[in-house]
């Protein structure tokens, strides 16, 4: 028998109740939880680039660049997920050839490109832009070439062209913060617009992907600032962390506030798929729900952080204390993801059974291959930090 | 320059009340217009969940008689040959679902293999309040959910409101999978594209029945022209009470149960 059959065996002998007979086989696996959790990183990131940026929080000036770097890091992996989950991968381009209008998925591919090549390639080039230029006079063979490549041969850098690079990367900020919020609001519409599916269909789906999305993003801000002053054997800034966990303190209140909502809506309506929702939280997500998001990722983050606002003694403990939480927070948004994909897909549409859903560690869309997507972006960012070092930057002052 | 001010006032006065009558005659006009269509095309709605688009053709609907089927799965079993369905228990064009009430009020469901094999009863007779069969395939919705959110238009509509899919240009994302609310797709293990019911289009266009509604015994399944009136399809519509499947969706379900009881979803 085919091993794929006979995995589907496997899962048919556990399934509980009834399920349609086309059920049995979850149609998105782990690549598609590894998806939106990728692109939540993107869009909290670069929400955070923004705040200082935009509303001039000079404090997290150190994390900028930092914040940028990893948006993009994380943005150049974000297709590879989808790519690969699909059936006919060497099709995919007609999404971009011939989008269907009507389909929430095929704008997806014409806002990520936006995000990509508008926003954040472009703030990111007027940004170091300067720097560039005096770096590849600094340097010597192959490197050289490849600043001078990367300037696109716009080597001016008198101060009134510096000054159109600020005024420009100001405007794409602006002008990014909606794409951000586009972008992940975006990708839960893909989910909350599914009527037939009840545990995804709600007007709520695209605000609160966006909440948890900025949740992750500063969340990773956080820890990659940390480990790079680590490597660097710099001091870490505690302002820098007290501010960025101020955020993340405001911005996880409202993040669960709004999923608490969600969940008190569908208990109080307690509408036709009930029932089953009922079943399907207090069993097959009762660990990943209650435990991983609910505790890990939300409670003992937030009381934490509420003590760390107050906490002024220790200073080695409280980053210690930053860099837990900031861990935590990442396996919550994770889980959040997990529970939404996954959880969405083990109770049957006939809302009388459930099927069962069990990763394997091998093959395209095993356990191996997320962590790959996952592990990538951080690759990507070494490098990016090795090519463009925002401690090395060049100031106008300089 | 203040006479020229009030000499421009005047005239702009002037120029907004012709306009606000013209308006206002166009308003009229459009809301008589859009009532009178309506109230025209108002006992239309009741059969159509949209417009059929091209005039020429027959706009195809589906009746179910649950009263009817006696759970044999010929047409499971036709609707596999017919198509290439793989045989494996876990891709369906159409299946059959054997509800039991029990004197509890708890429902047990089954189709074991799509009851291609036939059913046993599991529950003891005295347990039994009621028991039916109900066959389910694709509902060919003329608002269907799986088309809307096809990314590439791979799935479509055909002009006989038939729901189809172009397997040369389905990109295997899934998602109209999950869209379809009552469980009718899957994806083909070998040609790793979207399948499902085609209402068998290619016997249609020979004049010939689904496969299903060849081989069904008891005349269980009936499809037909839901625009021409004296089709017998629209007399069962007209003669019977039936209902669609998650009417509250909106999916503009052209599948038609009779005798559809409340547990089924």
């Amino acid at each position: 028998m085919e091993p794929h059959y006979q995995h589907l065996y496997e899962i048919l002998a556990h399934s509980q109740g009834y399920i349609f007979p086309n059920e049995i086989d979850l149609q998105w696996g782990i690549l598609i939880v590894v998806y939106p959790f990728i692109t939540g990183l993107v869009a909290g990131a670069f929400i955070l680039a923004s705040l200082e940026r935009v509303f001039k929080v000079k404090i997290l000036k150190p994390t900028y660049q930092i914040a940028l770097l990893t948006a993009l890091s994380f943005l150049l992996v974000a297709t590879m997920p989808l790519i690969s989950h699909l059936s006919q991968p060497q099709r995919a381009y007609e999404i971009m050839i011939t989008p269907h209008s009507s389909s929430a998925m095929a704008i997806f591919g014409f806002v990520y490109l936006w995000y990509l090549m508008v926003v954040l390639l472009l703030e990111i080039w007027f940004d170091y832009r300067h720097s560039m230029v005096v770096w590849a006079n600094e340097k010597s063979g192959v490197m050289k070439w490849v600043y001078k490549i990367l300037t696109l041969g716009v080597n001016d850098i008198s101060p009134r062209t510096l000054g159109w690079d600020k005024k420009l990367g100001y405007i794409i900020t602006v002008v990014g913060i909606p794409s951000a919020f586009i972008l992940h609001g975006y990708v839960g519409f893909i989910f909350g617009s599914i009527k037939a599916n009840p545990w995804w269909s709600t007007p709520l789906m695209p605000i609160i992907f966006l909440f948890s999305a900025m949740v992750s993003g500063i969340s990773l801000v956080l820890l990659v600032y940390m480990i790079i002053s680590y490597f660097r054997k710099k001091a870490i800034d505690l302002n820098v962390l007290d501010a960025i966990g101020k955020y993340l303190f405001f911005v996880l209140i409202l993040d669960f506030t709004l999923e608490g909502l969600d969940q008190i809506q569908r208990i109080y309506e307690a509408e036709e798929s009930f029932e089953i929702i009922k079943l399907l939280v207090s069993s097959k997500l009762y660990l990943t729900l209650f435990f991983s998001q609910g505790l890990i990722g939300t409670i003992i983050p937030l009381i934490t952080l509420a003590f760390l606002q107050f906490y002024k003694h220790q200073i080695r403990l409280k980053k210690t204390m930053y860099f837990i939480i900031g861990i935590m927070v990442l396996i919550g948004v994770y889980s959040m993801r997990w529970n939404v994909v996954i959880g969405g897909q083990l109770f049957s549409k006939s809302f009388s059974g459930f099927t069962s859903f069990k990763v394997g560690l091998i093959g395209l869309d095993g356990t191996l291959m997320a962590a790959f997507w996952l592990l990538l972006p951080i690759g990507i960012l070494a490098f990016l930090l090795w090519l463009l070092p925002p401690w090395k930057m060049v100031n106008e002052e300089d | 320059m203040h006479r020229m001010s009030q000499s421009t006032s005047t005239m702009g006065t002037e120029k907004i009340k012709t306009s606000r009558r013209k308006f206002l005659k166009t308003a009229t006009l459009l809301a008589g217009a859009t009532i009178g269509y309506s109230w025209l095309k108002s006992s239309q709605v009741l059969l159509f969940a949209a417009e059929p688009k091209d005039e020429t053709l027959p706009w195809y609907g589906i009746v179910i008689d649950i009263q009817k089927c006696i759970g044999c799965g010929s047409c499971a079993k036709a609707c596999k040959s017919e198509n290439d369905v793989p045989k494996e228990p876990f891709f369906f064009r159409t299946w059959i679902e054997q509800y039991t009430v029990k004197n509890d009020g708890t429902v047990d469901i089954v189709s074991p293999n799509g009851g291609i094999d036939g059913f046993e009863q599991r529950v003891p007779t005295e347990d039994i309040f009621k028991s039916y069969f109900v066959p389910k395939m694709c509902n060919h919705c003329s608002k269907s959910p799986c088309t809307q959110v096809c990314p590439v238009g791979a799935t479509y509509e055909s002009p006989e409101g038939v729901v189809l899919i172009d397997e040369k240009y389905c990109i295997g994302c899934r998602y109209c999978v999950q869209a379809c609310p009552y469980g009718c797709r899957f994806i083909h293990p070998v040609k790793k594209v979207a399948n499902k019911c085609t209402l068998c289009y290619h016997r249609l266009k020979k004049g010939l029945a689904p496969a299903c509604m060849e081989v069904c015994p008891t005349g269980a399944r009936m499809y037909g022209n839901l625009r021409d009136k004296n089709s017998e399809i629209v007399k069962y519509l007209k003669e019977h009470t039936t209902q669609v499947l998650r009417p509250h969706l909106n999916t503009g379900s052209k599948l038609y149960y009779n005798a559809l009881s409340g547990e089924v979803r």
